[in-house]
C-alpha cells in the first residue's frame, strides 16, 4: 500500500462502499411514524434532510416551519411536553449553532423530550463553504446539561441510532453527514455509551468518529505493514463518553489518536482528553479540523486538503510514536 | 356586558398576588416586582377564573395550560400558584433563595408551571407546540400565553407570529402585556414597537386592545378570543409596578424589590386601599 491509497482521491473513495446516513435516517423515520405519537419538524430542508419522507406519508405529524429554526426548536419543546416524541431537522449549523439558546433553555434546561437530528456536519458539505460546514457542533452540544450526543460511523448506525432515540426518554442531539459515507458495518446496530471495538490492537488506539471511522480502519490496514498493530475504535455516543472502555486502551497502548470530521477544540479529542487526564495520563493526539474554518471544494477534495484521510491518521500515530519515545 | 359575580373575589385576589409579589422580591433582595404587577391581573382572572386546572394533578394531560414566555414575571405566577393550591404560600419566601425550587425565572420542574421562560421569546413557540399537539390530538385544552412588549423585539417573537397563524391554532390565546417599559426604559426610545396590534393582526392574528388591569375588559377579551378562530393576540396595556405609586411607569423597578421596609410598608398600604 502507498500514501496514494491513503487519500481519498484520486483511489481510495472509488473503491468503497458508500451509503447515505440521511436517506437511511428518513427511512427509518418512517417506521416509527407507526407510533401515532411520533412527530417530525424542518426548517425548509426538508428534501435534504429526507424528513420529507416521513411527510410525504404522515402529512399531519410533519411540520415544515419555514426558514425560522429557532420557533422550530421551541415548537418541538412545547410538542415534546405534552408527551409526543418529536425530531426536529435542520443542517447541523443552524439546528446547534443558529438555536444554541433555545435548545439551551427549552430542551436541555426544561429536559424534554426533544432528537434533534442534523445533516450536513462536518466538511464534506463541501462546495456551500464554511458557512454550511459546521465543525463545532459536538462542543456545543456536549456541554449542556442533560444533552446526549450521537455521531454515527456509518448507514447501517443511524439506523439503529434513530430507533435508539425514538425509544430514549430526553434530550438528544445526533449529527450526520451530506455526504454519503464509507460503511463499515454489515448490519444496524447501534449501542448507546458503548464505544465499539472494530479491530483490537496492541501499539496504538485509534479512537475515531463519524466519517472517520472508516478512514482509521484503512490507516490501521496501512500501519500493520509498517509493523505497527493499532487497535480500531468506534466512539458514536460522544456524550456520555465511555470511559471505560477508553481507560481500557489508554492502559493497554499507552497511545490514543482520536480522529473526527470536527474540530480538534471541544469535540471527541477533548473528551477523550479529560477521561486520561484525570484517569490515567496517557498520551493522546488530536487529528480533526484545525482551529479554522472550512472552505468550498468538493468534499473529499476538501477532505484531503485538511487531511481528514487515512494519510493524516497515520502521520498522527507517526507523530505519537516520536513523542512517546521521548 | 355580562355581569361578573366574581369580581370582588378576583380583585381579593389580585391584591393577595400584588402584595405577595412586594414580599417574595424584597424577601429575595431581588427579582422583577414591575413587571410582575403589571401582569397580575390578567394571570389572576387566568388562574382564579378561567383555566380548567387540578393542582393536585398538575400534569393532567388535558389541563389547560399557560406559558409565562415573560419569564421574568415569575413572581406573579409562583403567588397564583401558591394562592391556587400548587404548593404552600410559604414557600413563596424561599423564592431566588439557594435550595429552593422556586427560581428567578420560571422553570417547568415547579408544580403548575407549564414552560420554562427567562431567555425572551422562546415561551411563545412552546404554546405554539403545546397548542399544535393538542390539535393532532383532538384534545379540548386551551394554550394561554403572555409575552412581554420588549420581550417581542426577539426576532423570535415574529418566527412564532408566522408559524401559529400558518397552522391555523385556533386553542391558542396570547396576552401581550404592554406596559411601555424595558430593563433601559421606556420601550419607544429604547426600540420602538410602534403599534403592535397593527403587527399582529398584518400577520394574520385575531387582535383586540383592552385595558390590562380591568377585570370586565380581560373577561370580555378572553370569551371573544374563545369563539374566534385561529390565534388570538390581546394586547393588554398595563401599568409597569401597577398599584404601587412610586413603582407605576417608573424603569428603576424592572428588575429591582423595594429597597427597604418603610417603602415596602408603604407599598402594601396602597395595594390594600386600592
Amino acid at each position: 500500500m502507498t500514501n496514494h491509497e491513503l487519500t481519498w482521491l484520486p483511489n481510495l473513495i472509488n473503491s468503497v462502499e458508500r451509503k447515505s446516513q440521511r436517506e437511511s435516517y428518513g427511512k427509518t423515520l418512517i417506521k416509527l411514524g407507526e407510533d401515532q405519537r411520533v412527530v417530525v419538524l424542518d426548517a425548509d430542508l426538508s428534501t435534504s434532510t429526507h424528513t420529507s419522507m416521513f411527510g410525504n406519508k404522515y402529512k399531519d405529524r410533519f411540520f415544515n416551519m419555514g426558514i425560522a429554526e429557532n420557533n422550530m426548536i421551541g415548537v418541538a419543546a412545547g410538542l415534546a411536553s405534552t408527551g409526543m416524541i418529536p425530531f426536529a431537522s435542520s443542517f447541523a449549523v443552524f439546528a446547534t449553532g443558529r438555536d444554541y439558546d433555545f435548545v439551551r433553555q427549552s430542551v436541555c434546561y426544561s429536559n424534554q423530550n426533544v432528537k434533534i437530528v442534523a445533516t450536513h456536519a462536518g466538511l464534506t458539505v463541501g462546495e456551500d463553504g464554511a458557512t454550511h460546514q459546521m465543525i463545532e457542533d459536538l462542543g456545543l452540544m456536549s456541554g449542556l446539561p442533560n444533552m446526549i450526543v450521537i455521531s454515527p460511523a456509518d448507514a447501517p448506525e443511524t439506523e439503529g441510532a434513530v430507533e435508539f432515540l425514538y425509544r430514549y426518554r430526553g434530550p438528544a442531539y445526533m449529527r450526520l453527514s451530506r455526504e454519503k459515507v464509507p460503511v463499515v458495518h454489515n448490519e444496524s446496530n447501534f449501542q448507546f455509551k458503548k464505544i465499539e471495538i472494530l479491530r483490537d490492537g496492541d501499539d496504538v488506539a485509534i479512537i475515531a468518529t463519524g466519517i472517520m471511522v472508516h478512514a482509521a480502519l484503512v490507516a490501521a490496514d496501512y500501519l500493520k505493514n509498517e509493523g505497527v498493530d493499532a487497535a480500531v475504535l468506534n466512539a458514536s455516543t460522544i456524550k456520555p463518553i465511555d470511559a471505560e472502555t477508553i481507560l481500557k486502551y489508554a492502559r493497554k497502548t499507552g497511545l490514543i489518536i482520536t480522529s473526527e470530521e470536527h474540530s480538534i477544540l471541544n469535540g471527541l479529542g477533548s473528551r477523550v482528553s479529560e477521561v486520561v487526564s484525570e484517569n490515567y495520563p496517557t498520551i493522546v493526539i488530536r487529528h480533526g479540523v484545525p482551529d479554522v474554518f472550512g472552505e468550498s471544494g468538493s468534499a473529499w477534495e476538501l477532505m484531503d486538503k485538511y487531511m481528514l484521510n487515512p494519510l493524516g491518521i497515520v502521520k498522527k500515530v507517526e507523530q505519537g510514536l516520536e513523542v512517546r519515545k521521548r | 356586558m355580562e355581569q361578573l359575580g366574581d369580581i370582588p373575589l378576583l380583585k381579593d385576589k389580585a391584591k393577595e398576588i400584588r402584595k405577595l409579589i412586594l414580599l417574595m422580591t424584597f424577601n429575595a433582595k431581588s427579582g422583577h416586582p414591575g413587571g410582575s404587577l403589571s401582569a397580575t391581573d390578567i394571570i389572576t382572572y387566568l388562574y382564579f377564573r378561567e383555566l380548567r386546572i387540578d393542582p393536585k394533578r398538575p400534569d393532567w394531560d388535558d389541563r389547560d395550560r399557560f406559558v409565562l414566555s415573560k419569564g421574568h414575571a415569575s413572581p406573579a405566577l409562583y403567588a397564583a400558584l401558591a394562592l391556587r393550591g400548587f404548593f404552600p404560600v410559604e414557600k413563596l419566601y424561599t423564592f431566588r433563595k439557594i435550595n429552593s425550587e422556586l427560581q428567578g425565572h420560571v422553570v417547568n420542574h415547579i408544580p403548575g408551571v407549564d414552560a420554562t421562560g427567562g431567555s425572551l421569546g422562546q415561551g411563545l413557540s412552546n404554546a405554539i407546540g403545546m397548542a399544535l399537539s393538542g390539535i393532532i390530538r383532538k384534545k379540548e385544552y386551551r394554550v394561554f400565553a403572555m409575552i412581554g412588549d420588549g420581550e417581542s423585539q426577539e426576532g423570535s417573537i415574529w418566527e412564532a407570529a408566522m408559524s401559529a397563524v400558518h397552522y391555523k391554532l385556533s386553542n391558542l390565546i396570547v396576552f401581550l402585556d404592554r406596559n411601555m417599559i424595558q430593563l433601559d426604559g421606556f420601550t419607544e426610545n429604547i426600540m420602538s414597537l410602534g403599534d403592535l396590534e397593527k403587527k399582529f393582526s398584518s400577520f394574520g392574528w385575531k387582535t383586540r386592545t383592552i385595558n390590562g388591569h380591568d377585570f370586565y375588559e380581560i373577561h370580555d377579551a378572553v370569551e371573544w378570543a374563545k369563539k374566534e378562530a385561529g390565534p388570538k393576540m390581546i394586547i393588554a396595556k398595563t401599568v409597569k409596578g401597577k398599584g404601587v405609586s412610586f413603582m407605576e411607569n417608573n424603569p428603576e423597578y424592572h428588575g429591582k424589590p423595594v429597597p427597604n421596609q418603610e417603602l415596602l410598608k408603604k407599598a402594601l398600604d396602597e395595594i390594600e386601599r386600592e
